[in-house]
């Protein structure tokens, strides 16, 4: 594909803006055009929070994406916001530990990931939006599992703690975006 | 130097450091605080002053002084803090000095909202404070741009003694783009010692003064005549566009600056894998404006879309541009609302079948 772009949407605090900032620093480093946009807007502590990124060959025009190639949810309010949005045959990645009803949309391609109850069973929950990245990663190639590994470790280097963590958990993420993995959490 | 990944409003503020500012004096507003979050921690490690000053009027005093001394300054701010800022511009404009001005554009009027617009084309281009003058006036569409933009903004200013305004919206503040900041890079224009600036008079040679007051009508009227001389320069020589598709045939032509452009971009993608032919210029010099490209380009079509984030105002430029010679129609979105590639599209598409030919 010449160009993924993909919303990613939560709870502000959820890691939303970092892993969409880290997709994207990853898709700079492949030599891709990228772009980054954030929602900014008058929010409140614990308010939705959400960024779109688009990775491409090509120049990006529009860093503003009206119908995303892919959206990665990771709370109720954004499916609900952004799964009408979602072009018809895209990817709906969608945080089950916390979204409990099902995707209306049946034109689409799902992902379930138990973002949170993976994270907690890693014992670094914190890492649900390494999870979902890494499903968004392994469904859709949209850069190499390689260097956003290298980004994970530059991210975190000044928190070495962190680094192990995180890889662990984006690598659970991209197992389920490949299909290699089943939703089955034992936390 | 590699390329790094930086917010719009970053890059913008990296780029004055790189230009060799050192002064910064400013106060706070939505979306553009990276601006001056990212001065205040960047300035002194290399020997810079940050100042939050008590007002935008103060700010905009502070970059007078600063620039009556010959530093390079910058400031920045959002549409409602620009207009306090007006006052301050006018006298700089009037006493010729060197100063960047940074808006990243809201929506207004008033105190408005804090999502992207283009409300402020008027007051950039037209004047915005009182008396007879012009700021030169560049849009960037990209960071890189923004970035490159503001360079040469510093350039400009010294080799014109006038102040440069970078416009920008809200989009162009928070997004975050690849940007290169080359180590080679020259000024893009020659540069002459400030031998005007007002730095400490020790007998050796004539009294610097910065003045914009003219009590002899005489000599305000020849005042104003060698601003105008000044702005007849730019005019001739600072003339700055983009096109995209204008070499081939095409039945609409759109007209868009800054990140609209940028969804203009898309939609002339879409629409040529519809089969529908479109291209567009997008103005980087908004004053001085590129009436002859648009004109050139406006000739081959059969209509002119311009696409604002305001109710209709570059459009002004454009039929002064165009003359009556093609129908030129409007299509905007206000108040923090975007233009989306599927809009203007469609909007393409019924112009090109001649169709909504309402002007």
């Amino acid at each position: 594909m010449a160009q993924h772009d993909v919303v990613i949407a939560g709870f502000g605090g959820q890691g939303v803006l970092l892993v969409g900032k880290m997709l994207a620093y990853a898709g700079m480093r492949e030599n891709k055009e990228v772009s980054w946009f954030p929602s900014y807007g008058p929010e409140m502590r614990g308010g939705t929070c959400n960024c779109t990124v688009v990775i491409s060959d090509r120049p990006v025009g529009s860093p503003v994406v009206q119908h995303p190639s892919a959206i990665i949810v990771l709370n109720l309010p954004s499916l609900d916001k952004f799964e009408p949005l979602l072009r018809s045959g895209g990817l709906l990645c969608v945080n089950t530990s916390l979204i409990h009803r099902q995707p209306r949309r049946d034109d689409v391609r799902v992902v379930a990931v138990p973002a949170n109850d993976i994270a907690i069973e890693l014992h670094n929950p914190r890492g649900a939006n390494m999870v979902a990245l890494g499903a968004y990663v392994g469904s859709t190639g949209a850069v190499s599992e390689r260097v956003l590994e290298e980004v994970i470790q530059e991210t975190f280097a000044g928190k070495p703690g962190l680094v192990e963590a995180n890889l662990q958990a984006f690598r659970r993420g991209v197992a389920i975006g490949r299909g290699e993995s089943t939703q089955e959490v034992t936390a | 130097m590699a390329k790094k990944l930086m917010k719009g409003a970053e890059a913008m503020g990296e780029a004055a450091i790189q230009a060799g500012c050192r002064l910064f004096f400013g106060y706070p507003i939505t979306p553009q605080n990276e601006i001056p979050e990212y001065m205040s921690a960047r300035l002194p490690q290399v020997g810079g002053t940050f100042v939050q000053a008590e007002s935008e009027v103060a700010a905009s005093n502070m970059i007078y002084g600063a620039a009556g001394a010959g530093e390079r300054v910058l400031t920045s701010s959002s549409s409602p803090g620009i207009s306090l800022m007006m006052e301050g511009l006018s006298y700089i404009a009037g006493s010729e000095l060197p100063v960047v001005v940074i808006n990243i554009m809201r929506a207004g009027p008033g105190l408005g909202g804090i999502l992207p617009a283009q409300g402020d084309y008027f007051q950039a281009t037209k004047g915005g404070g009182h008396g007879d003058y012009r700021c030169l006036v560049l849009a960037p569409w990209s960071v890189q741009e923004a970035a490159d933009l503001v360079q040469d903004a510093f350039d400009l200013a010294d080799y014109y003694r006038n102040p440069v305004l970078i416009l920008g919206d809200g989009l162009i503040g928070q997004m975050m783009e690849p940007v290169e900041f080359k180590a080679d890079r020259r000024p893009c224009k020659p540069l002459a010692p400030k031998t005007w600036a007002s730095t400490g008079w020790k007998g050796d040679r004539p009294r610097a003064i910065i003045n914009s007051l003219f009590l002899d009508p005489e000599a305000l009227e020849r005042h104003n005549q060698k601003l105008a001389a000044k702005y007849a320069a730019m005019e001739r020589d600072e003339k700055r566009v983009a096109e995209v598709g204008t070499d081939g045939q095409y039945e609409v032509l759109v007209v868009a600056y800054g990140t609209v452009a940028r969804v203009v971009y898309t939609a002339l993608d879409d629409l040529r894998q519809a089969g529908v032919r479109a291209a567009m210029v997008r103005p980087v010099s908004l004053f001085p404006f590129p009436y002859e490209a648009v004109r050139r380009a406006a000739e081959k079509a059969k209509a002119v879309l311009v696409a604002e984030l305001s109710t209709g105002q570059m459009i002004e430029d454009v039929r002064l541009a165009v003359e009556g010679r093609v129908p030129v129609h409007f299509i905007g979105r206000q108040g923090g609302m975007l233009l989306t590639p599927e809009d203007i599209a469609a909007r393409v598409r019924e112009l090109a079948a001649g169709e909504g030919s309402h002007a």
